[in-house]
């Protein structure tokens, strides 16, 4: 009579292991219709336009729709088209001076709002407001301001005795120009990231430096930032991709007639170039497919750099 | 706990919501109390006022077909056109222009009205044949017209009266318009003599055409860029800037010439009868025909309202094109002075809109017009155009060296 209880105890243990395969089940479906209408909304409108993207960038397209299986084409006509390489090279200067220069500023005045000193609030809403404007809005302020006959930007100039360049449509400053609106209109958003990133650094921490006799720049270099380097490099490659991303300052700023165009325009402008005004939508297919790449690549080298300076607690 | 399942119905109502709105058809509808909504898109911000008027003498006939406008800028009209017709989300009914419509008739999208106009025995005599003539594409008529558009010269009164220069008239040459612009430059004050803007139709066109010059071959197989004739018009167009007569490239892509125009700042300038409302705000503005070259000729160009092809509601759509092109329609654009209206005999009480402004002179022009050329890829041609051109407007590279380039880059696109 011995199997018996064996016998008992299996089938307790089948049962228990049931109950607790389907109560794992439901709470799985559950968790999948929770998140259903954000992965439905997901595929729909990112991964199977991606898909499209890519297939579509073995194609040449006619009007209205129409298009054929063309092959490698538009790949091999990257390789001789100059506007293309031009426009990496810009949107290349774009991001070597938006994402570090951005970086560092928004470092700089997220530690000075983070002092204890009079009217931060305001200060904080300031430098947030040109996060919150429209970028159409800031692209016409800043036009009439870059404005060389009657900008207020080169009127202030004369009054020191500079005649000030025209901003926008030399080939040679234009890139410049709104590199600075876009540092500008940049600062505020990674500020309050930095911000939330200071604020979860210990006080202890500063106040055992301060009796081992640190200084204020000490601290910034020993403490501040490395305790803050998860969030440079979080906020690093949000930007690097942003910047990637280039394309309503120009698209507002720079018009269509003026030879600094192609001094200026980012990849993602010649992509709406060739989509949008030429109907060249295979090929524009063919540049999105490339930037990704590219992005992915870098984003790539960046998560492999991290471990060289994140310090993670 | 309270606040994640907040959380959660919040991001699951978020997501419901964005999905509605991504399903939610934008264009027409029937709208609640049974009314047929169609919707119209055009691009001309001047011409609101006179629209809305139209629509609202629309409704006193047609009070069961709601009208929504759409107005979509220049810029992006036919960029945004191109992708609704490839999503079949176009306005029922539309402006078309000259250079697009062989395009949208050859690509289906638009629907076919001879068919229609026969069977309600709707004239098409109405309207000058130059204008029908533009809009029928392999023997099918696509649009009924609207208006038209010359070119003519217009000029400050008070910088010619300050120069004791006498004003154009019919008699100014080439050489004349140079003449005065000279007399009339005044670096001291800030006033050019003359806007050698970058357009083509108002611009380099009508001087290619003047100097006996052609902008694409009867053929249609080339573009006449390349030719001596528009490499002299192109030239004489660029002396005015190279020769300090006229903001340069620079200055006109920073500050619109129309406005350097209208506040006083330039003597004399090429443009439309679609700038009559701007322009007729300053009393200093009159208008006079455009000088000749070695032969009289302007560019022509007219607008049309077509319908969609795949319109849900082809009966409301119809009768609303019917309207815009009837005469009362006509009168109601011509009363505002907004456009010459192309319904004829409508002319004279757009003469009569704006009496003090010497509006003839674009009626004059119609005499011996070219009208702008159309292909299928008209579209991509221009943007050729502004692409290489400017090259040679802001002085960076020779006429001789851009015309060839550019004739290379728009003969591919007409054996497309």
């Amino acid at each position: 009579m011995e199997p018996l209880p064996l016998q008992v105890e299996t089938k307790r243990k089948l049962h228990v292991l049931s109950y607790a395969s389907t109560k794992k089940r439901s709470d799985y479906l559950w968790a999948y219709i929770m998140i259903a209408p954000t992965m439905i909304g997901l595929f729909v409108f990112y991964l199977w336009p991606m898909l499209q993207t890519f297939y579509f960038s073995f194609t040449e397209w006619g009007a209205f729709g129409t298009y054929e299986w063309i092959g490698l084409k538009n790949y091999t006509r990257m390789l001789t088209d100059v506007n293309l390489l031009q426009s990496f090279k810009n949107t290349g200067i774009y991001i070597l001076c938006t994402v570090p220069l951005g970086i560092f500023l928004s470092i700089l005045v997220a530690v000075l709002l983070n002092q204890k000193i009079k009217g931060t609030t305001i200060y904080r809403t300031l430098y947030f407001l040109p996060v919150i404007t429209m970028p159409a809005a800031i692209a016409m302020v800043w036009k009439w301001l870059y404005n060389s006959d009657f900008g207020l930007l080169n009127y202030l100039l004369s009054f020191i005795g500079i005649e000030g360049p025209q901003w926008l449509t030399n080939p040679n400053i234009a890139l410049y120009s709104i590199i600075a609106v876009a540092i500008w209109s940049g600062i505020g958003y990674n500020m309050v990231i930095f911000l939330s990133g200071l604020q979860g650094i210990p006080k202890t921490y500063y106040e055992a430096a301060e009796m081992d006799g640190a200084g204020p720049v000490t601290m910034f270099f020993k403490i501040t930032l490395p305790l803050l380097s998860p969030v440079i490099f979080f906020v690093s490659i949000m930007s690097l991709i942003g910047a990637f991303q280039f394309f309503d300052l120009i698209f507002m700023m720079i018009s269509k007639s003026s030879t600094a165009l192609e001094n200026t325009q980012s990849i993602v402008y010649l992509f709406y170039q060739h989509a949008f005004v030429l109907n060249d939508k295979g090929y524009a297919a063919a540049i999105a497919v490339l930037l990704l790449v590219v992005i992915l690549i870098i984003t790539v080298i960046q998560m492999a750099l991290q471990k060289k300076w994140v310090h993670y607690d | 706990m309270v606040r994640k399942g907040l959380m959660v119905l919040l991001s699951l109502v978020l997501g419901v919501f964005g999905l509605l709105a991504g399903c939610s058809n934008s264009s027409s509808g029937e709208s609640k109390d049974g009314k047929v909504e169609i919707s119209y898109g055009f691009w001309d911000k001047k011409q609101v006022p006179a629209i809305e008027e139209i629509i609202k003498q629309f409704n006193e006939e047609h009070p069961d077909i709601k009208v929504k406008t759409e107005l979509i800028p220049y810029g992006q009209y036919f960029q945004k056109l191109e992708t609704a017709a490839t999503g079949g989300a176009l306005p029922d009914v539309l402006w078309m222009n000259g250079p697009h419509i062989v395009q949208y008739a050859e690509g289906k999208v638009l629907l076919p009205l001879s068919d229609l106009a026969e069977k309600d025995d709707y004239s098409l005599d109405n309207y000058p044949e130059s204008l029908i003539d533009l809009y029928t594409v392999n023997d099918e008529v696509y649009g009924i017209p609207k208006d038209y558009d010359t070119t003519g010269l217009w000029y400050n009164k008070k910088i010619f009266d300050e120069a004791g220069v006498p004003y154009p008239d019919d008699t100014w040459d080439w050489d004349m318009l140079k003449e005065a612009a000279k007399k009339l430059t005044n670096k001291d004050k800030g006033v050019w003599g003359f806007a050698a803007v970058m357009g083509n139709q108002g611009g380099y066109y009508d001087l290619i055409w003047q100097n006996g010059g052609h902008v694409i071959s009867e053929d249609g197989k080339s573009v006449g860029f390349d030719q001596p004739e528009a490499i002299e018009a192109l030239k004489y167009n660029i002396s005015f800037i190279e020769e300090g007569m006229s903001p340069t490239q620079a200055q006109m892509n920073e500050t619109a010439a129309s406005d350097l125009f209208s506040s006083g700042k330039i003597a004399m300038m090429f443009d439309g009868p679609w700038m009559v409302p701007e322009y007729k705000k300053n009393p200093d503005l009159d208008v006079a025909v455009l000088p000749k070259g070695k032969q009289r000729a302007v560019s022509i160009h007219g607008l049309s309202n077509v319908i969609a092809a795949n319109t849900k509601h082809k009966e409301a759509a119809w009768e609303f094109v019917k309207f815009l092109g009837s005469k009362e329609a006509a009168e109601v654009f011509a009363e505002t002075g907004t456009v010459i209206p192309a319904f004829n005999g409508t002319q004279d009480a757009w003469l009569n809109s704006v009496p003090e402004l010497n509006l003839q002179a674009y009626i004059d022009g119609a005499e011996y017009s070219n009208p702008l050329p159309s292909v299928k890829n008209t579209g991509p041609i221009w943007q050729h155009e502004t692409d290489i051109l400017k090259k040679a407007w802001a002085g960076e590279e020779s006429v001789e060296k851009v015309v060839k380039e550019l004739a290379d880059k728009a003969n591919k696109e007409l054996e497309e």
